[in-house]
């Protein structure tokens, strides 16, 4: 008994506020866009049965998505930065990782907090924090022109590239985190071995401790990849209107033009896109936890 | 361990130079007496004065932090008998399902959490204010809470349950006084990570809130939106100071306890 | 039998504390325990012993209470507890890990059991103090357990099961976790709580060794089964199959056919190129049967002649020598290829003893030295 009420109130509540929900979207999404309250139509109706209710349901709305060029554009869009963001946060999480983990053992702890902190901080401030950096009069463009390297300010603010700054500044830790963990692991007497068997400082990097650490490289590069394509917060604020990504142009469609059953169209399609990327981390996480037991 | 290479020291520095450095700036710029943000015309704390003039944003900070306080104790217990379920459940009629729902969140984009707890509040005809944002919140940070403590319960050597059943407990008093006296100190981080994980949240609040409450997130969005703006930089400041203090407070205080309980484990295996 | 030996096994009279009658238990399609019936008596101190996985686990687990078993009965006192749960058995079990609860004072955690019984606070008082008393831990008390050591933490460990006064005490590799020396004093402190206390104690171990030293029997396990129930100095003497006879210290085991050759005695032919080996056996033996003479190392003398009134004399080269200090184990190549060790002991300097590399001595050993054994 006690078992039971254990297992059900978590599931229970998790039904009802999870999967019932994302059940509505994908209705919604087959529904057509109304002039009414809730702004959609068909109303499920007891009155008038399952079976009408289910015929007033059709793909429209997915159509209307292959349709008009602009969600294309905002999924190619949202996949090219998250793509390009993802290399560029690895690339730099990776020599900084490496370094946590060969610097000595009594700092570690120390730098795994400096790296958490910003984390626990608000996303939206970190994001803010940028737009006085990089605008035409923001720090950044003051210092260049004082150092005397540019003479007019460059346009960052509302651009992709700012976009960029900012994913791989907020999205840093996700993947500095897991990498570290991979290579703290990586016994050191295995780069000796290498050594020791002829490899240069470079080669044994490459042949033994990039392999070794590559579930952290793909764990990083997921935790960085999945949040990123549906992101908000950053094209809104960093990006300029050149700037597509699905997530806002599901916010828009939603709060601008209240086409709901078209948001809702839009999510269904960015959860799809999202699955391959969820299934190979998922996987790349199993094989993990394998290896360690 | 031997001295770190200029190689490594140079990619530390510069990492956390990048971190770090738009935090400073942020927070210097606070100070600034200018109403411009990128024209620094002396030291003032003026901004700090207007922000606890401004009654909209002292509004939506206390509705924030109730927000924050009920969704994450919510979240705690629900996601505390979530892991529980998952680590020491067994089999049970749906369990993928149940273990699918508890990972999905978490990988889920705020955008479709938002919107299809949006779609369901207003199918089921609830009016949105605070109670549908700690709704919402309960949801999503209980995942996270349950991905800690299960991940504490994992690590937990299952004999000492055992050896309270076997002394005579009764499960639930074998939970009661020996499991959750040991996992506190994870059932407390989810606690902070799901409080954190409220106080940020600007997407899913913005779906589900109503014109009734305004968290402080929402509040700060529509301001920058517009443009920088010194009283953001003031408030940022106090909300990064608070985090901060946190964070480095309970890390110290975690760090000395693990030297302190190294030094008796040495201690009692000479003695 | 004279009285004051204890063996209430060979008493018909006596009744069984526990009794396992034809139990058997799975995991899926994974056979743990395989229809064993076995019975352990009052004030024994019941080993068992195997390789891991045997099952000895799983079987004082059934005992605590932590599985049921799919078929068969257990009895505790004339009373089935199959399904009885832990919390409501009268028997506490000493776990490998010691599980000691880390926010728990040691003296808390000696009491935690009494708690559970609400037995009056006086009176816990009292029984906490008196296993801190048997257990040498009164100076203790109050600290936590990681502030004390190993071997300390394992004294906790069986105070607390045992403030409860359990029928039935269960050791699950008690000593695992300690170190050679420490595990050797700790075995006779065992032996010594165990009398004064007058419980039941069952054992749970992989070392043989520590099985021979504390067990009043033992039981040697492989697949689920138990191959062989005795007394320590029988399961090392006459051990019944030459799983028992190799699983229990060291041996030289011979592959032969058997032919009668007169009174219990058999005459072994083993290798084309050798003399018959003769044998003594309780158990009958037809001529042509497959058999193996299970002989230990320390019962084959070793010499440089021929002994003149041996049995069975071997001749052959010594291959290694092992120095283990006390004795010297020298394995001796024969002509026809078999190597039998021999032991000796190391009673004179090393300087003065004989043997070295390479030289040809005898191997001898009586018709009684080795058992006869059919598989």
């Amino acid at each position: 008994m006690r078992r039971f009420i254990l297992i059900f109130v978590p599931y229970v509540w998790l039904i009802a506020l999870f999967l019932i929900p994302f059940a509505m979207v994908l209705k919604i999404a087959l529904s057509d866009i109304a002039i009414s309250i809730p702004p959609y139509v068909p109303q499920f109706d007891w009155a008038e049965g399952i079976r009408a209710f289910l015929a007033q349901l059709d793909l429209e709305n997915f159509t209307w998505l292959t349709q008009d060029d602009l969600y294309w554009k905002a999924y190619l869009s949202s996949l090219r930065i998250a793509v390009i963001a993802t290399t560029f946060t690895l690339l730099i999480g990776y020599p900084i990782a490496y370094a946590m983990a060969r610097a000595p053992t009594e700092w570690r702890p120390t730098l795994m907090m400096l790296i958490i902190l910003p984390f626990w901080t608000s996303f939206l401030i970190r994001v803010y924090a940028w737009m006085g950096i990089l605008s035409n009069e923001g720090i950044l463009n003051q210092f260049l022109m004082w150092t005397g390297l540019i003479s007019d300010p460059l346009v960052i603010l509302n651009t992709n590239t700012a976009v960029y700054i900012g994913i791989v500044y907020t999205y840093l830790p996700f993947m500095i985190l897991p990498i570290y963990s991979a290579l703290e692991r990586l016994d050191a007497s295995l780069i000796e071995a290498a050594e020791d068997l002829g490899c240069s400082r470079f080669s044994a990097f490459w042949l033994v401790t990039i392999p070794l650490s590559k579930t952290g490289i793909i764990a990083g590069s997921f935790l960085v990849f999945i949040p990123t394509l549906g992101e908000f917060v950053i094209p809104s604020l960093l990006g300029g209107s050149d700037t597509l990504m699905i997530g806002k142009v599901l916010w828009e469609e939603f709060f601008s033009n209240r086409d709901w059953p078209v948001a809702s169209a839009v999510a269904v399609i960015l959860l799809l896109l999202l699955v391959v990327p969820i299934v190979l981390f998922q996987r790349n996480q199993q094989k993990q936890q394998e290896a360690e037991q | 361990m031997t001295r770190m290479s200029w190689f490594n020291t140079v990619s530390l520095t510069l990492g956390f130079a990048f971190l770090y450095i738009p935090i400073v700036i942020l927070v210097i710029y606070s100070f600034n007496e200018s109403k411009l943000v990128t024209v620094w015309a002396g030291f003032s704390t003026k901004w700090y004065g207007e922000l606890l003039r401004n009654d909209a944003f002292l509004n939506a900070a206390w509705v924030t932090i109730k927000v924050a306080v009920a969704s994450s104790t919510f979240a705690t217990v629900l996601g505390t008998m979530a892991a529980y379920v998952m680590v020491r459940g067994g089999r049970f009629f749906g369990r993928t399902l149940f273990s699918g729902m508890i990972y999905a969140p978490l990988v889920m984009p705020e955008v479709i959490t938002g919107l299809s707890l949006l779609l369901l509040f207003i199918g089921i005809g609830l009016d949105r204010g605070v109670l549908t944002i700690i709704l919402a919140h309960t949801t999503f940070s209980m995942c996270y809470v349950s991905v800690v403590v299960s991940s504490r319960l994992v690590t937990f050597d299952r004999s000492i349950e055992e050896a309270a059943l076997d002394l005579g407990c009764t499960p639930s008093e074998a939970f009661r006084l020996v499991t959750l006296p040991i996992i506190a100190p994870a059932v407390i981080s989810g606690w902070l990570l799901a409080f954190t994980l409220s106080l940020d949240d600007l997407v899913i609040a913005s779906f589900t809130s109503g014109p009734a409450a305004t968290t402080l997130p929402i509040k700060i969005f529509s301001a920058v939106r517009l443009g920088v703006s010194p009283e953001i930089n003031a408030l940022s400041t106090i909300m990064i100071a608070i985090v901060a203090t946190g964070v480095i407070t309970t890390s110290l205080i975690s760090k000395r306890q693990v030297i302190r309980q190294r030094r008796e484990e040495q201690e009692a295996e000479r003695s | 039998m004279s009285n004051t030996v204890f063996a209430p096994w060979d008493d018909p009279s006596e009744q069984p504390l526990i009794k396992f009658e034809n139990v058997t238990k799975r995991f899926g399609s994974f056979i743990a325990i395989d229809d064993l019936t076995v019975e352990i008596y009052e004030r024994e101190f019941f080993a068992l012993l195997g390789p891991s996985g045997c099952g000895k686990t799983t079987l004082m687990r059934m005992l605590a209470g932590f599985e049921t078993p799919s078929q068969g009965v257990i009895d505790l006192a004339g009373q089935n507890i199959a399904t009885v749960p832990p919390n409501l058995r009268s028997v506490n079990m000493m776990f490998q890990s010691y599980a000691l609860f880390p926010h728990l004072s040691i003296w808390d955690n000696i009491a935690f059991g009494l708690r559970r019984e609400r037995m009056p606070k006086d009176q816990i008082d009292e029984r906490v103090s008196e296993m801190l008393r048997l257990t040498r831990l009164a100076k203790f008390a109050r600290r936590k357990p990681h502030q004390i050591s190993g071997g300390q933490r394992q004294r906790v460990a069986l105070a607390r099961s045992l403030a409860k006064a359990p029928k039935l005490l269960l050791l699950d590799e008690p000593l695992g976790a300690l170190d050679k020396k420490l595990r050797q004093e700790t075995q006779f402190e065992l032996m010594d709580i165990q009398e004064k206390t007058g419980t039941t104690f069952v054992i749970v171990t992989h070392d043989q060794e520590e099985a021979m030293t504390v067990a009043s029997r033992v039981a040697v396990m492989d697949h689920g089964k138990i191959i062989q129930i005795a007394t320590p100095d029988k399961i090392y003497e006459e051990p019944n199959s030459v799983y028992v006879a190799d699983f229990i210290g060291d041996v030289n085991i011979i592959t032969g056919t058997a032919t009668p050759s007169g009174d219990d005695t058999y005459a072994i032919q083993w290798s084309e190129d050798t003399a018959p080996l003769t044998a003594k056996s309780a158990i009958p033996f037809s001529t042509g049967d497959n058999c193996h003479v299970a002989i230990r190392p320390e019962k084959v003398a070793i010499s440089a002649d021929k002994p003149s009134e041996a049995t069975n004399a071997v001749q052959g080269k010594i291959l290694d020598i092992a120095y283990l200090g006390n004795s010297s184990t020298y394995h001796v190549e024969l002509p026809n290829g078999a190597v039998i060790k021999a032991q000796t002991a190391n009673t004179r300097r090393i300087s003065r003893r004989a043997f070295t590399w390479e030289d040809t001595v005898w191997l001898s050993w009586t018709a009684t030295a080795g058992v006869l054994l059919a598989n």
